[in-house]
């Protein structure tokens, strides 16, 4: 048994947090998260000649062919980066649905061309009322048409296809059909824009039924909560190096057990929480019995933790924590959008309970 | 580029299977405790330890005879030489049959270790066998009235006279001090360097004319420590454990083996506690409903369960940084907290789910399990105390982790 990283994966690991500071410096954040679709095709080309896109998926669709696991590291790096721009949409979400529900031919064409990095995508689930389970939906196609309203979409503007999850079954929708109007919906993260789709007998192409979208909706859970990690790193590194400059008393503030203890926490939080989204890639590339337990339990954890994390980095920062200039805040508005999207803390302890007690119930029950 | 970094055929990768090695292991293990697990130890551990201490000693020394005592040490002093995954597997498995303890469990778990690390070949014939075979159980001297958290700056003086050092002073919150028939002593041999250069380590027989032991009552009611009391105690200069003034380090390695591997032990534990508390949380009423319904109180259960995953995966993940660098190192100290913390929010919810049976102490015929969980909830008011505070922890982290400038 072995749960360290195998010398590949610290390479990979490696190479991803140097070519993330290298090519998307704050900087290029900054400038990225004040643009319209917080977009760019340079940086994407560079993405993509990398293999990042395809990382996860199949060879046999143009991917690289690597696991879960792997793909975990690609995503905390990413998050330490704060990545503007449509990586998660495209990869994490609409691959990892069109790579469980599409037909392998749908495959050749869509999946292939996210490997490629010619195509950008999003998966559309919310309605009105923002219910995360695909059985709760109203939206249906009707001979082969979606009408209807989708909230909450990332980055829709710039996705070529749109993965529209409706109550019969999972659908592709180019963005420029007709009968397809997308609109802004300013939210705290600036570096991961929102949208909500009207949708009006918009053509859609059936890509499979809904019945694999759990285990896609897992991989892209698993993802997010590794990309919180990589938040929650980049965080306290900032936190632990202005402690130890910023003076006080005379004395670095650092050395102070109050904002001592603080940093320590973050770190146990982030620790801890690396822990989790390791083991739930883990899992998920092996097909534990336990892997959906294992994704509620790493999402669960970094949702809070990664809002405790930022907490604590503004207040260790003082003054400076609550300027603009200060980048903890653009890392801290994209934990608050991560930590609800795909359930939030208590979506997912009441998932934990329902496995961990009321399975544990019916089990006994079945003996 | 990905291709390249993965292009090599027949890399390691990140496995949470067991090898092949530890499947063999856990199987010996597992068929040697089928065979030889006392059936009778419930009924046994409700006793008083003073009545069931015998027993735990015969059990050792049959883990000792079929070399299962101290699975960690070396082969050469009685040990398997167990990497760290195949001692999680120990400790599991032990958990798994409802094993009853080991009589010295400081001396196998944190002396033992120590006096191969320091010892010379002398102290080690001496010494180990008996520490192995629990004919000589161990204590340990290192905390004293002034000197909790700032353990350096004790003051127990111990003067050399010809072949003797001439101990003078006290120890508290002595495990196993009523028992013990030797004891890992730390005192100050040099008064006149800085505090953490003045130390040495000595063995103590706790037979010795001077030394007095009384029991130290704490807040469940019970014993479980003792202070020690040093009156003109000779102790002669072959027990120095390692080098005069160089007591800082060997205490410090002992430390270390206290905070280092406990998540793997306590997560079959703590397991087992969640499992208990689930299931009664299905015959208590909270709210209109049983507990188990009760929203709030499945908010709780759960992310308790989360947390004890947790605690095992960053066990994991520490065991395999251990192995690769080769020492416990100040990670233990995130371990430390996170066990104890867990376990007193775990009291707490297994409160809560009771009401007011929680409170009702062993004896009582409403007690809940025989009044375990109304000890454990005092009882681990002192987790984040011992072994280092959560306090001290957080500042080691801080300045040995983190790289922070010292606060203290």
């Amino acid at each position: 048994m072995e749960f360290g990283l195998s010398e590949s994966q610290q390479l990979l690991k490696d190479n991803a947090r140097k070519f993330f500071s290298t090519e998307c410096p704050m900087a290029e954040v900054r400038r990225l998260m004040e643009t319209e679709s917080a977009y760019d095709a340079a940086l994407w080309a560079k993405i993509t000649e990398q293999g990042y896109t395809g990382c996860m998926f199949s060879e046999e669709f143009g991917g690289v062919g690597l696991g879960k696991a792997e793909f975990i590291l690609l995503m905390e790096e990413a998050g330490r980066a704060l990545l503007p721009g449509p990586f998660f949409s495209t990869v994490a979400l609409a691959g990892a649905v069109m790579d469980a529900v599409a037909t392998p031919e749908q495959k050749k064409k869509y999946l292939a061309a996210i490997c490629s990095g010619e195509a950008r995508s999003t998966v559309a689930l919310l309605e009105d009322g923002g219910v995360w389970d695909p059985a709760r939906l109203q939206m249906s196609a009707v001979n082969g048409k979606l009408s209807g309203e989708k909230l909450f979409v990332t980055d829709a503007a710039i996705a070529d296809w749109i993965v529209v999850v409706a109550r019969n079954g999972v659908f592709l929708v180019d963005r420029k059909s007709p009968g397809l109007e997308i609109l802004k919906m300013p939210g705290m993260d600036l570096t991961r824009k929102l949208y909500s789709l009207k949708l009006s007998q918009t053509p859609a192409e059936k890509l499979g039924d809904s019945n694999a979208l759990a285990k896609a909706f897992d991989v892209a859970t698993a993802a997010l909560a590794a990309e919180m990690v990589g938040g929650m790193q980049r965080t306290l590194e900032l936190t632990v190096e202005y402690a130890k400059t910023r003076k006080q008393f005379g004395k670095p503030i650092g050395s102070f057990q109050a904002v001592q203890h603080q940093c320590a926490d973050m770190y146990l939080e982030t620790e801890s929480s690396r822990s989790a989204a390791y083991y739930a890639g883990w899992a998920l590339e092996h097909d534990a019995p336990d892997a959906t337990l294992a994704v509620s339990i790493a999402k669960m954890y970094s949702s809070d933790a990664s809002r405790t994390v930022g907490n604590r980095g503004i207040q260790v920062h003082g003054g400076m924590g609550f300027t603009w200039e200060s980048d903890v805040h653009l890392y801290y508005r994209r934990a608050k959008a991560s930590e609800t999207a795909f359930g939030d803390a208590t979506f997912h302890r009441e998932r934990i309970a329902r496995l961990v007690i009321d399975e544990a119930v019916a089990s006994a029950g079945h003996a | 580029m990905l291709r390249a970094v993965f292009s090599k055929k027949g890399i390691s990768w990140m496995d949470l299977n067991l090898s092949n090695e530890e499947v063999r292991f856990r199987d010996e293990l597992r068929a040697w405790l089928l065979a030889n697990v006392p059936r009778d130890w419930n009924e046994w551990r409700e006793k008083p330890i003073e009545e069931s201490f015998p027993y735990l000693r015969a059990w050792q020394r049959k883990l000792h005879e079929a070399r299962w005592a101290a699975v960690s040490w070396p082969k050469e002093y009685g040990g398997r030489s167990a990497t760290l995954m195949q001692q999680a597997i120990f400790w599991e498995e032990m958990a798994r049959v409802e094993a009853p303890p080991m009589a010295n469990a400081l001396g196998l778990g944190l002396i033992g270790p120590t006096i191969i690390a320091f010892g010379t070949e002398a102290q080690k014939q001496r010494f180990i066998p008996k520490i192995l075979s629990a004919e000589e159980i161990w204590c340990q001297g290192f905390s004293e009235p002034n000197a909790g958290s700032d353990l350096a700056s004790l003051q127990t003086e111990a003067r050399l006279d010809g072949g003797n050092y001439i101990v003078n002073g006290q120890k508290v919150w002595t495990s196993y001090g009523w028992v013990g028939n030797w004891c890992e002593l730390v005192v100050r041999t040099d008064p006149n360097v800085p505090k953490h250069k003045g130390l040495t380590v000595l063995l103590v027989d706790m037979k010795s004319p001077g030394v007095e032991v009384r029991p130290l009552r704490q807040m469940t009611g019970e014993s479980e420590f003792n202070e020690i009391f040093f009156r003109d105690v000779r102790v002669p200069v072959e027990n120095i454990l390692g080098q005069v003034n160089d007591g800082w380090n060997v205490a410090i390695s002992t430390l270390m083996h206290e905070r280092g591997a406990y998540g793997a032990r306590l997560h079959p534990l703590f397991k087992r506690y969640i499992n208990r508390l689930m299931e009664l949380s299905r015959k208590f009423p909270k709210n209109g409903h049983t507990a188990a319904q009760d929203p709030l109180t499945r908010q709780k259960l759960a992310q308790c369960y989360a947390e004890i995953e947790i605690m095992r995966w960053n066990q994991l993940r520490a065991f395999s940084r251990i192995s690769a660098s080769g020492a416990p190192g100040p990670e233990g100290s995130i371990q430390k907290i996170f066990w104890s913390e867990l376990n007193q929010r775990l009291q707490q919810i297994a409160q809560e789910i009771f009401g007011p049976y929680g409170q009702l102490l062993a004896g009582d015929s409403h007690a809940v399990d025989k009044g375990i969980w109304s000890y454990g909830y005092l009882r681990t008011r002192g987790n984040t105390i011992e072994a280092g505070t959560s306090e001290v922890q957080r500042s080691i982290i801080g300045h040995f982790v983190l790289g922070l400038p010292k606060s203290y």
